[in-house]
């Protein structure tokens, strides 16, 4: 966080909207293509593999940058069930973001399919072909998606709670950089 | 704390808001996922499709179910090199893993029920680069486009009278596909077919020259002419005895040769075939080593989607290899929950 302890560092706020473009584009085209036979199902599918690994790499990369910089602390006033619901999300979050990419690689090598990134970056196997365990990933990654699309949902609705109707500071705390709730007087 | 929370006004006004914002979020993904649009044909509709009347038969491949694997190696021979930089075309011998296939949604059906016959194939090259194409003995594909192919998988579930007259009727490309599948000329064996890639793929090579271009796997085996009606005679599974037999004897062959588009040709839909006397190239040569019965082989588990390309090779705008990959992996996600459909062992596996 920032001197102040009220924000989140520049680094950190860039990593959060730019993954937040991120995850909020891999639930589109997740649901896109596995619902298309068209021409972009191909493009689709070389995309979703690309950015679920860098997801996966800038979640890493996020972790390791909160556990450096922390993170401004809660409003003292925010009654214990919302800090605690607060708390959870966060770990389902991060959570997630680690793990939907893992699936989806193991539930690729499961299948025996190759994973090629864009660039002709090839991924090895992490997975020997198991076709009880592709379904068991594919069942995962499928299911937890749509979790997942429910916990950004709701963080989305907390976070403008904050704005909104609290007026806490908790938005303001990781608002885009240079956005006017970012610059808020306090 | 900047401002005092907000009025009871105020945030009635803004939990609407917040509600708004997620309903319109959902409401896109529903869109997306094409929960809205009940006319999208998609993986799940197409490969339905494919089902035979009685449903489709759970652990197998929802089409070309009826099949054997194999395993042998690419020779190239360098020349394919000239038209894409894939290290399978550099001069070596490159491993390869296949099946043999009917193009049937009935992994019991008669072998001279079925006219088209299919290769899956997967070249591996030292980089570990990985190409899978599947491929059928026919020279054209029946239909122009994927919605086109799905009406005619549709045909034999329509009430109307005439349906497939109706149909060829709407696609005058049919023709010459539907010549060929009467034809009563079939071969003995899967050893003797020709298969070919129909659909356009660019080529890329070393030097970023980029062509469209298909292939075909031309038999070196002498084609031993046969009607359906004399094939029928020798059995109903004879085509996976003869070439678990024939290659036990010795390996079978088949010569790569990419045939290069011209501008003006047809890319984009694999019922029209190229005029004659298109550049083409012999790259090398497809050894068949070895068979295994499916239950238990190597090629079992594997989706010969034909996206699955290396690098030096893409798809063109020919809208089929997007299509069938979509569908394959339909097929292959309903196939690999029902493994236990389909026991492993040779023996159990039901025909």
């Amino acid at each position: 966080m920032t001197a102040d302890g009220k924000h989140f560092t520049g680094v950190q706020r860039f990593l959060h909207w730019s993954m937040a473009a991120c995850i909020i584009a891999m639930f589109f085209i997740g649901v896109g293509m596995v619902s298309t036979i068209m021409p972009k199902y191909v493009p689709l599918l070389a995309t979703h593999k690309t950015l679920g690994v860098a997801i996966f790499v800038l979640a890493l990369v996020r972790l390791a940058v909160r556990a450096r910089s922390g993170a401004p602390p809660l409003p003292a006033d925010l009654p214990a069930p919302m800090k605690l619901a607060a708390h959870l999300s966060h770990y389902g979050l991060y959570g997630l973001m680690i793990a939907m990419p893992l699936l989806g690689w193991a539930m690729l090598s499961a299948g025996a399919y190759p994973v090629v990134l864009y660039g002709d970056i090839r991924l090895p196997a992490i997975l020997p072909q198991n076709a009880a365990l592709h379904t068991l990933l594919w069942n995962a990654h499928s299911y937890l998606a749509f979790a997942f699309f429910a916990l950004v949902l709701t963080h989305v609705a907390a976070a403008l709670f904050h704005a909104l109707v609290r007026r806490d500071g908790v938005f303001a705390a990781m608002a885009p950089v240079g956005s006017r709730s970012g610059a808020a007087p306090r | 704390m900047p401002l005092p929370p907000s009025g009871p006004r105020s945030t009635l006004a803004s939990l609407a808001l917040i509600a708004a914002i997620c309903a319109g979020a959902t409401g896109a993904l529903a869109y997306t996922a094409g929960w809205l649009s009940p006319d999208r044909l998609t993986p799940t509709k197409l490969v339905d499709a494919l089902a035979p009347p009685k449903g489709p038969v759970p652990g197998y491949r929802r089409n070309h179910a009826k099949g054997l694997c194999f395993t042998g190696v690419f020779e190239a021979n360098g020349n394919g090199a000239a038209l894409s930089r894939a290290r399978a075309f550099e001069t070596g011998r490159h491993p390869v893993l296949g099946r043999f296939n009917l193009g049937t949604p009935d992994p019991g059906a008669p072998d001279a029920t079925v006219r088209v016959r299919g290769l899956g194939l997967q070249i591996t090259a030292d980089d570990g680069a990985v190409w899978r194409t599947a491929m059928i003995n026919a020279p054209v594909f029946p239909v122009s486009s994927p919605e086109a192919f799905y009406a005619l998988l549709r045909v034999p579930t329509s009430k109307a009278p005439n349906a497939m007259a109706a149909f060829v009727a709407a696609h005058p490309e049919f023709a010459p596909f539907g010549a060929w599948a009467k034809s009563p000329d079939w071969t003995a064996s899967y050893a003797q077919e020709p298969y070919n890639s129909l659909n356009a793929f660019l080529f890329t090579n070393a030097s970023g020259a980029e062509q469209a271009v298909r292939w075909s796997f031309r038999p070196q085996a002498q084609a031993e002419r046969i009607t359906p009606g004399d094939l029928a005679k020798r059995g109903e599974a004879y085509l996976e005895r003869e070439i678990t037999e024939r290659v036990a004897a010795g390996p079978q062959r088949w010569s790569l040769i990419l045939t290069v588009a011209e501008p003006g040709d047809p890319t984009a839909d694999p019922s029209r075939a190229w005029p004659e006397g298109r550049r083409s190239v012999e790259a090398g040569i497809l050894v068949v080593e070895r068979i295994a019965p499916e239950a238990d082989g190597p090629c079992r588990d594997v989706n010969f989607d034909p996206t699955i390309l290396p690098d030096g090779i893409r798809v063109s705008d020919d809208p089929f290899p997007a299509a069938r990959s979509a569908a394959y992996a339909r097929s292959y996600d309903l196939r690999t929950a029902e493994a236990k459909d389909y026991p492993r062992s040779a023996a159990e596996a039901p025909r």
